[in-house]
């Protein structure tokens, strides 16, 4: 199946799918099998770049200049920004499993997943259904920012106006979750757990009035 | 003419694997939230790959909501993971068993 449609690609974009593919598992093992939350999130660059790489192959130029932007120019750097914020960029055993079996299990539990998809997309006629419900992506030879943003404000434009709704939502829970809340915390032992830690993690305010139960 | 969609279909899923198995395995909220971000990565690729077989760009639409959500997600995850550091000096999964009922 894959034989006859592959031999039908220009060395290129062959050359160019294979790189950007290579980049995305690399990246994606280094996400998961790093020590350091640090090399985690810089790997986590390098999977989303090769999915950047791998939209502009597929003409979404738009999508792929926003994963740059958006994914690794905010939310990876927010991520650093709390790794360092917290200083938790220390290492982590990856080795200890406090829950027996956890382990085997996910990785039993994944393949069946990922066995199950793979043998539905290889039995499956996965082309079906009338083509281009939502607009064409090479209508009028428009460009792709063209098409995207014609549709993301017409077809789209309650769910367009949704995530406003959703963005201030966030923005405004973040801040809520984030402030800190006057006077002693009240969790007893959670309180011993920051007096344990020291003040130097959290930030140069001294424990005194924060680690004494209310 | 471009690689053909199986290709694209079959690196998600692979990735989504990943991303699942770090979720499962690994400790660290923070890193856990990165495997989430994979997965939805994989869902992505997977949005695209399709809008671009069918000729149909509601899976770019789609895929621009996804980022969106993903983004409001990390802002507000990452809120909580800060909430919970102030109490507990401790970004590990195991140590939020005082959470159980």
């Amino acid at each position: 199946m894959g034989d006859t449609l592959l031999a039908a690609a220009t060395v290129p974009d062959l050359i160019t799918f294979v790189v950007a593919a290579a980049f995305v598992l690399l990246g994606a093992v280094g996400v998961v099998t790093s020590r350091n939350a640090v090399h985690a999130a810089l790997s986590l660059v390098l999977t989303l770049f090769g999915v950047a790489v791998l939209f502009v192959e597929q003409h979404a130029d738009f999508l792929a200049a926003v994963q740059v932007i958006v994914y690794a120019g905010a939310i990876v750097v927010l991520f650093l920004f709390v790794i360092m914020f917290l200083g938790v960029d220390r290492l982590e055993d990856v080795e200890a499993e406090p829950l027996r079996g956890q382990r085997p299990l996910a990785f039993l539990l994944v393949a069946i997943a990922l066995g199950g998809v793979v043998a539905l997309f290889i039995n499956a006629h996965w082309v079906t259904g009338a083509h281009s419900v939502a607009g064409s992506t090479t209508a009028g030879h428009h460009s792709n920012v063209y098409l995207l943003g014609k549709s993301v404000f017409t077809t789209y434009l309650f769910a367009f106006e949704a995530t406003a709704g959703l963005l201030v939502t966030a923005v405004v829970g973040a801040v809520v979750l984030a402030r800190r809340p006057p006077g002693p915390l009240t969790d007893a032992d959670g309180a011993e757990a920051v007096e344990e830690a020291g003040a130097g993690t959290l930030d140069d305010t001294p424990t005194d009035h924060e680690g004494a139960p209310r | 003419m471009s690689i053909s969609g199986e290709w694209y279909l079959g690196l998600a899923a692979v990735l989504f694997a990943i991303g699942a198995i770090g979720l499962l395995v690994r400790r660290n909220v923070l890193v856990m939230f990165m495997c989430i971000e994979l997965m939805l990565n994989a869902a992505n690729l997977t949005f695209v790959t399709f809008s671009r077989v069918l000729h149909d760009i509601g899976g770019q639409a789609a895929v621009f909501f996804v980022l969106v959500v993903a983004a409001a997600e990390v802002v507000v995850g990452l809120g909580i993971v800060v909430a919970i550091f102030r109490r507990r000096a401790s970004t590990t999964a195991d140590d939020l068993h005082s959470l159980k009922g």
